[in-house]
C-alpha cells in the first residue's frame, strides 16, 4: 500500500533524523546533569534560534516519519481503508506538526 | 508414546466448498520416509477423495508444496522425521496466503498474475535473425540475476511472507526476485519498466525485511535481498525523475 | 499465537522496531504537551518534572530512551540493508542494534539516577 513517494519520505525524514536523535539524546543526558526545573530547562533553551530550527526540523521530520508509520500499521494490522486510513495518517501528521511547533515555541520563544 | 509405536499420527486439512477441518489418519511408519510418502500413502491406500499436488518427486519443480506442522516446505524433500522435530503429530495442511481450492491444492492464478504485474517477463531486444548477444558473465549486474535466477515459483516464499497475509495485494517476493533478475539482465530491454511496475502501490517498497522468504526458500534464495535492490534502484529512478523533471516540456 | 514462520530473529526485529514506533507515536503527544506548559504553566511543567525524581518513573524514562535507540538503530540497519551493498550478518546487526540501544538507555539512566 506504500508506492515509491511515501517510501522516499519515510526513508528521508528517517536519515535526517538519525543526527537529530544522537543530538537529542546527548542533550538529555546534558540537561538531567545540569538541573531539571521549568527555569532552568528555559534558561537555556529559551530565545534561542539553534533550538528552535533544531527542534523545528525534528518536528516536521517526525510528523511525517510517525504519519507514514502508522499508517502502514492502520493498513496491515487494523484493516483500515480509503478515507479512513488517510484521515487516521493526516490526524498524525497534524496533531504530532501541531503539538511539536506548539512545544517548541513554547521551550524556544521570547520570554 | 508414538515414537514406540510403528505408526505415525496424522492430521490433514479437508476443504470443500462447505468448509474444512483437519482429519486424522494413521500411517505406518517407515526409516526414510518423506512427508509426500506419507500424503500419496494416504491417498492411495486409506482415503482416495484426497486432493494434492506433485509431480517431479525429487524437489526439482516445486508442485508439492505444502504448509507442514506450520511451515511451509516441499513436501518430496521433507523427511518426516524433521518435520516432526518434538511433536508427535504430522500436520499437513495448503500453502498460506493462497485461496483453497480443495484439501491441500490452492488456487495459484493470483501468485502468476502478480508476477505479471510486476513485469517480471523478459523484453527481448533481438530476434532471431540476429546475432546472439554476449553476456559478460564477470560483470555485476550477472552474478546479481544468477543469484536471484533459480526460482521455480514453488510459492513456498509467498506462503512465509506476512505482508502477503496483511496486504493481499501485494506483489509478494517471487514476483519481485524475478522482476530483480531482469533489471539485472543485460539482455532484457525493459528496465525501466520494470522498475516502474514494482514501485507501484503495492510493490516492492511494502517490503519490511522480515527475510521469511529467505529463511524458508528451498533453494536458498534471498528475495529480500533482491527487493532491497528493487528498492535502491527505483528510489534512484524517482529522484532522478524527480530533478530532471523541469526540463521536460 | 506465534505461527511457526514468525519464530527468527529477524522477524522479532521487525516486531520490536514496529512496536518500538507505535510506542514512541503514542507517547510524543503528551510529551510535547507536558512541554508546551512551559509557555502558560510553569508551575504544572515544575510538577511534571519532579515526578522524574520517582525511581519508577525512570524505569518508564529508560524503556522510553530504550524504545528510541532501538527504533533507530533498527532503522539505520534497514536503510544500511537496502541502499549500501547489502551484508549476510543481518542477525548480527540487529543483535547489535538491540545492544546499542540498551548501552544508551543505560548511558541514560545512570546519568539521571546519580546526578539528576
Amino acid at each position: 500500500m506504500i508506492s515509491a513517494r511515501l517510501y522516499i519520505l519515510q526513508r528521508l525524514s528517517a536519515l535526517i533524523m538519525a543526527p537529530l536523535v544522537i543530538g537529542h539524546i546527548a542533550v538529555m543526558i546534558f540537561a538531567v546533569n545540569n538541573g531539571l526545573s521549568a527555569d532552568e530547562i528555559l534558561g537555556r533553551t529559551q530565545n534561542s534560534l539553534l533550538w528552535a530550527a533544531f527542534y523545528s526540523l525534528f518536528v516536521v521530520c517526525v510528523a511525517v516519519h510517525g504519519a507514514i508509520g502508522v499508517r502502514v500499521i492502520s493498513f496491515e494490522w487494523f484493516g483500515l481503508r480509503g478515507w479512513g486510513l488517510d484521515a487516521v495518517s493526516w490526524a498524525v501528521f497534524f496533531s504530532l506538526a501541531g503539538l511539536g511547533f506548539q512545544a517548541v515555541f513554547s521551550v524556544t520563544g521570547g520570554a | 508414546m508414538n515414537r514406540e509405536k510403528n505408526t505415525l499420527s496424522v492430521e490433514i486439512w479437508r476443504s470443500n466448498t462447505d468448509g474444512g477441518a483437519y482429519q486424522a489418519f494413521s500411517v505406518p511408519k517407515a526409516d526414510n520416509q518423506t512427508v509426500l510418502d506419507v500424503v500419496s500413502y494416504i491417498q492411495q491406500q486409506l482415503d482416495p477423495s484426497l486432493s494434492y499436488r506433485f509431480a517431479c518427486r525429487v524437489g526439482m519443480c516445486g508442485s508439492c508444496a505444502m504448509t507442514v506442522n506450520g511451515v511451509p516446505r516441499w513436501t518430496c524433500r521433507t523427511h518426516v522425521k524433521r518435520a516432526l522435530g518434538n511433536s508427535v503429530t504430522l500436520k499437513i495442511a495448503p500453502l498460506r496466503n493462497l485461496p483453497v481450492i480443495k484439501d491441500l491444492v490452492v488456487d495459484m492464478d493470483v501468485f502468476f498474475d502478480k508476477w505479471v504485474r510486476a513485469e517480471a517477463v523478459h523484453h527481448p531486444t533481438r530476434s532471431r535473425h540476429d546475432p546472439i548477444e554476449a553476456v559478460d558473465e564477470t560483470a555485476e549486474s550477472r552474478r546479481a540475476a544468477n543469484e536471484a535466477i533459480e526460482c521455480i515459483n514453488c510459492a513456498v516464499c509467498y506462503a512465509a511472507c506476512d505482508v502477503v497475509t496483511a496486504n493481499p495485494d501485494y506483489l509478494g517476493p517471487a514476483a519481485l526476485n524475478r522482476a530483480w533478475a531482469l533489471v539485472n539482465d543485460s539482455r532484457d530491454g525493459g528496465r525501466e519498466a520494470i522498475l516502474r511496475a514494482v514501485s507501484q502501490t503495492d510493490g516492492c517498497h511494502n517490503c519490511h525485511a522480515q527475510q521469511s522468504c529467505a529463511r524458508h526458500c528451498p533453494n536458498e534464495l534471498n528475495p529480500t535481498k533482491s527487493i532491497a535492490g528493487l528498492k535502491r534502484e527505483s528510489a534512484k529512478l524517482a529522484l532522478r525523475e524527480f530533478f530532471t523533471a523541469g526540463e521536460q516540456g | 499465537m506465534l505461527a511457526s514462520h514468525c519464530r527468527h530473529s529477524l522477524w522479532a526485529a521487525f516486531l520490536l522496531h514496529r512496536l518500538s514506533g507505535l510506542g514512541l507515536a503514542l507517547f510524543l503527544p503528551l510529551h510535547f504537551w507536558v512541554l508546551s506548559l512551559a509557555l502558560h504553566n510553569k508551575q504544572a511543567l515544575d510538577g511534571f518534572l519532579l515526578w522524574t525524581e520517582l525511581w519508577y518513573v525512570k524505569v518508564a524514562e529508560y524503556g522510553l530512551v530504550f524504545l528510541l535507540g532501538v527504533h533507530m538503530f533498527g532503522g539505520l540497519r534497514l536503510m544500511a540493508l537496502e541502499f549500501l551493498p547489502y551484508s549476510p550478518r543481518q542477525k548480527d546487526l540487529a543483535a547489535a542494534a538491540a545492544a546499542g540501544a540498551f548501552i544508551v538507555a543505560t548511558l541514560f539512566l545512570l546519568s539521571a539516577t546519580y546526578n539528576g
